[in-house]
């Protein structure tokens, strides 16, 4: 394959950006819209084309597109496998679901916020297709631009502390990464990661390696307790930056640990798997309980968000099997999950003006649809099995009972609390009774939002039934990476 | 000696054109337009003079003019960026009445300091070249005459930059004394570390350069030069002395003091420190634009000094790089002020950028480039530049620098921050006067597209600057 499709699926996204910049509807939204729908969907079929064609038998990278870019320094180099498709495909599937969810929800400036959603969509293709490290952290770092500007200008009364929370946190992670890409670059002499692989960083310098990766991707992960930040981004940000934050922008630092953190520092891994355990289970516990009290809906998704990546990063640490694949599960049903979810407090946002759940009440006496979909998302978040957060649950539960028993155990309180939180939401808001008169007002579900919500519902209950599309895809990939561990893990010990 | 005159050709073009240009002045009336198009015109042949000559290494008079491809770089640099800054601050010197015809002479006559600065090989030519560069900018500070600040600040410069050229001749005599001469080629033979009295005059000829590129802890007089001169003036101060400077310090690490290195580099490790964490957290409490931007130089200066620091050539390179694209920043953030106008005044307080985003949005985004590369942020030129610096310091392994650099940078994104949420999420309260200054906008429109395109071809400096250092 010589054409640079890669390339083409990064930069389509920024393509049709432009095309929005300098077209000239000031008056009619109608117009940029549909570019940017009919970009984003061109991008997502180039990623299902990808997904297609992509060779899920042997766990190299493909598509591999490698220019020089920096003499003799760094190289242009991006290619997939398994694992970072399935991220890829979740992008651009999330991206256009976003811009459909615009119509309702974005009153100002929609011609801006439509750019800043697609040039941010380039940035997070990005981060899943490149194969070098100053390439990856070019675009893991560039996405902070549009994500600032989206909460920012879009967003709710404090947006602007959340904003800068948003920013210098993420920022402040993500320099010590800089500074181990460097290093890294000194003892190896490339930045290429395949060539990284081979030549394996010696021992003496993983410890601090890892630990300088980690301070970027437990910041972006969010991991407890440095999550503070994503609450506050949540609930101030409009929907759609919502639903990118949650769906995508989390997903990376769970796919920087797989791709970076224990290929290339498989001792390191090895070393400081008791501390992720521990974070982990915080997170799952302290923060699920976090969310137990919580009275704005969408902090309340914003914490069940930060213990849902809390099995995430204890599945990949468990180093097992099941425990990453049941991670990668994980994220992508979280994924959909959280997105769906934020879409829902979207759509009674925009009619109340208000995301307090004492607010709320006995929707499902005036918005049957609504409250069928809710009630579809929530016990898809809490692990009802036949959804797709079943199985990612259930993974990774069994990959830690391998390797831990008190890790798994705290780990399966913390479903109980996570049933516990989003069963007393639904309570709440969609049964029960209010007193709040305007609630008899609001229409159900209009069209664009029923399709997005039954899209996400579907796929959501189809991947709970059918998980082998995508527990193929990752297969081969995860064992070459398991396989790889142990091999690295053992000739250093030798 | 005919071929010695043709080496230093740009130099006696750039002088007899100053004194025609000079006559024209005195003889025509009315006669600033003129003169500055002329300006203008003598930059650009000058540019053309240098890039037609061959710029292999030859030592002249006596070995105390150097032109080799390290000292062509700087001039182009240095013309170019005048260019850039003089051509767009026009509309804004009309509307100020500054529009003298001295103006666009006494630039001319400051770039012809730099040039003999940035080529000099010997202390004499070297402190002449400084001079002649430094009373140029004392008049271009108070060339408002009428306006108090204004000249306040060009006294407080003259006060200060002559004590430090007063420190800095007075580390050169020293320098001749402990040596026995006046020639970098042959202080650097003579230089050796048990030689502490040239130790000594090495710390005040830096205490000199360090004044003339406001560093740390040098710096004082930047804030209050920057706010009270006319914001013409101010970013010719931002952006051109910078770099003779910056020239100036690496040419004095790599020639005369090249044997004391390390005495030499603990200092400006230093200096780099503090002006890149003065830089960071002065910057956060500042009201008015220029004074953030006197901050945010001073940052920056640190960052290309953290690249000298490592007293390597790829830490030299990576320093001149990084202030190749420091100019380019400057360059296009102090345009943006020319654009900022209401009621026929000129604004440079950061809280009237309030709401610009709906009454200019492409001036508002294109303050939001140069914004954010400034701080450094990928994927904008700003975060190359910091890239290569952090490359070669780390190459040395000088982790804390590093380290401490990286953490400013994210304490300096705060202020940068500041203002894009002053432009773009603040409600406006205020209607700026539609201003149409086409030299202006040219001028940011460069500066973004060259800092956004940047990550297409990064390596653009990369292969001008590894030839500087061949020989």
């Amino acid at each position: 394959m010589n054409f640079p499709i890669l390339s083409t699926l990064i930069f389509l996204p920024l393509i049709s950006s432009l095309f929005i910049f300098l077209s000239k509807s000031k008056t009619n939204n109608f117009g940029v819209i549909s570019i940017s729908l009919f970009g984003s969907i061109a991008t997502f079929f180039l990623s299902l084309f990808l997904w297609y064609s992509l060779d899920t038998s042997i766990p190299d990278f493909q598509f591999v597109e490698d220019q020089s870019w920096i003499n003799n320094f760094i190289k242009f180099k991006l290619g997939i496998d398994g694992i970072s498709i399935l991220f890829i495909v979740l992008t651009t599937f999330i991206t256009p679901i976003c811009i459909v969810s615009c119509i309702n929800s974005v009153r100002i400036r929609v011609k801006e916020f439509l750019i800043a959603i697609l040039i941010l969509e380039t940035f997070m293709i990005g981060v899943f297709c490149s194969l070098d490290l100053v390439i990856f952290y070019l675009f893991f770092e560039a996405g902070l631009i549009p994500m600032f500007l989206i909460i920012g200008v879009w967003g709710g009364p404090r947006r602007v502390y959340s904003a800068f929370k948003f920013f210098l946190f993420t920022l402040l992670g993500s320099v010590l990464m800089l500074v181990a890409i460097i290093v890294i670059y000194w003892i190896t002499g490339t930045t290429d990661i395949t060539q990284i692989y081979e030549i394996k960083i010696p021992k003496e310098y993983q410890n601090l390696l890892w630990l300088a990766f980690l301070s970027s991707f437990a910041v972006k992960m969010p991991m407890w307790p440095v999550h503070t930040w994503l609450p506050d981004a949540h609930v101030e940000a409009p929907t759609a930056g919502s639903v990118i934050l949650a769906a995508i922008l989390l997903k990376m630092a769970g796919y920087g640990f797989l791709r970076f953190s224990i290929p290339m520092f498989p001792n390191a891994s090895e070393f400081f798997t008791p501390l992720i355990y521990t974070l982990s289970i915080i997170a799952i516990i302290y923060t699920s309980l976090v969310a137990l009290m919580q009275d704005d809906m969408k902090k309340l998704i914003a914490y069940s968000s930060v213990a849902h990546m809390g099995y995430v990063t204890l599945g990949i640490f468990t180093l097992t099997k099941q425990g990453i694949e049941g991670s990668i599960y994980q994220m992508i049903s979280h994924g959909l999950i959280s997105a769906a979810l934020f879409l829902c407090v979207g759509v009674v946002y925009d009619r109340l003006h208000s995301r307090m759940i004492s607010n709320y009440g006995g929707l499902v006496n005036y918005l049957p649809k609504y409250s069928f979909l809710f009630l579809v998302f929530a016990l898809a978040a809490l692990g009802l099995p036949g959804t797709s957060g079943f199985l990612g649950e259930f993974l990774v539960l069994t990959g830690t009972f391998q390797k831990s028993y008190l890790a798994a155990m705290l780990a399966t309180f913390g479903v109980v609390l996570g049933a516990a939180y989003m069963l007393w939401l639904t309570k709440r808001v969609i049964f029960g009774s209010t007193n709040n008169s305007e609630i008899k007002k609001i229409n159900d579900v209009n069209k664009s939002e029923l399709i997005m919500l039954t899209v996400l519902a579907f796929f959501i209950i189809f991947f709970g039934f059918y998980p082998m599309p995508l527990m193929e895809t990752f297969d081969i990939s995860i064992n070459s990476l398991i396989d790889n561990y142990q091999n690295d893990l053992n000739a250093n010990q030798l | 000696m005919i071929n010695n005159l043709n080496i230093l050709f740009p130099e006696i073009f750039l002088s007899l054109s100053i004194f025609t240009i000079l006559m024209l002045g005195v003889f025509i009336k009315k006669s600033f337009n003129i003169i500055f198009n002329l300006t203008l015109l003598i930059i650009v042949a000058t540019v053309m003079i240098i890039l037609s000559n061959p710029d292999n290494e030859v030592k002249i008079f006596l070995n105390s003019f150097t032109r080799d491809a390290f000292s062509n770089y700087f001039k182009i640099l240095i013309l170019i960026s005048s260019f850039f800054v003089l051509n767009s601050s026009k509309n804004f010197i009309l509307d100020n009445k500054l529009d003298k015809f001295e103006y666009p002479i006494i630039v001319l006559m400051s770039i012809l300091g730099m040039f003999f600065m940035v080529s000099s090989n010997d202390l004499i030519l070297f402190y002449l070249g400084l001079e002649l560069q430094s009373l140029s900018l004392y008049i271009l500070a108070t060339i408002d005459r009428d306006n108090l600040r204004s000249t306040e600040s060009g006294i407080k410069y003259f006060v200060l930059s002559a004590l430090s050229s007063g420190l800095l001749l007075y580390g050169c005599s020293l320098l001749y004394g402990f040596t026995g001469s006046t020639n970098f080629d042959l202080i650097a033979d003579k230089l050796t570390k048990e030689n502490t009295g040239a130790v000594f005059a090495m710390v005040f000829i830096l205490v000199g350069l360090a004044f003339k590129v406001s560093a740390v802890p040098f710096h004082m007089w930047t804030p209050d030069v920057y706010e009270g001169a006319p914001t013409s003036i101010t970013s010719y101060f931002a952006v051109v002395p910078k770099v003779a400077g910056l020239a100036l310090l690496i040419k004095f690490m790599f020639i005369p003091f090249s044997n004391i290195l390390l005495e030499w580099q603990t200092i400006i490790i230093f200096i780099s420190i503090g002006s890149m964490i003065l830089g960071a957290v002065a910057a956060m409490v500042q009201k008015n634009f220029k004074r953030l931007l006197a901050y945010s130089s001073i940052g920056h200066i640190g960052y290309a000094l953290a690249g000298v620091a490592t007293g390597v050539v790829s830490g030299y390179q990576s320093a001149i790089i990084y202030i190749s694209i420091y100019v380019i920043m400057n360059i296009g953030a102090f345009s943006c002020l020319y654009l900022i106008k209401k009621d026929g005044q000129y604004k440079e307080s950061i809280s009237d950028l309030s709401g610009i985003s709906k009454k200019h949005p492409i001036l508002a985004i294109s303050l939001l480039i140069i914004l954010f590369s400034l701080a450094g942020i990928p994927p904008l030129g700003g975060f190359f530049a910091k890239f290569y610096v952090f490359v070669s310091v780390l190459e040395q392994e000088m982790y804390t620098l590093a380290i401490i650099g990286l953490l400013t940078t994210v304490m300096s994104a705060f202020y940068y921050l500041k203002i894009i949420k002053t432009i773009y999420f603040d409600d406006s309260a205020i209607t700026f006067d539609l201003t149409k200054n086409k030299k202006a906008q040219f001028s940011i429109f460069a500066s973004c597209i060259f800092l956004v395109t940047f990550f297409l071809y990064p390596s653009i400096f990369n292969n001008m600057v590894t030839a500087l250092f061949v020989s």
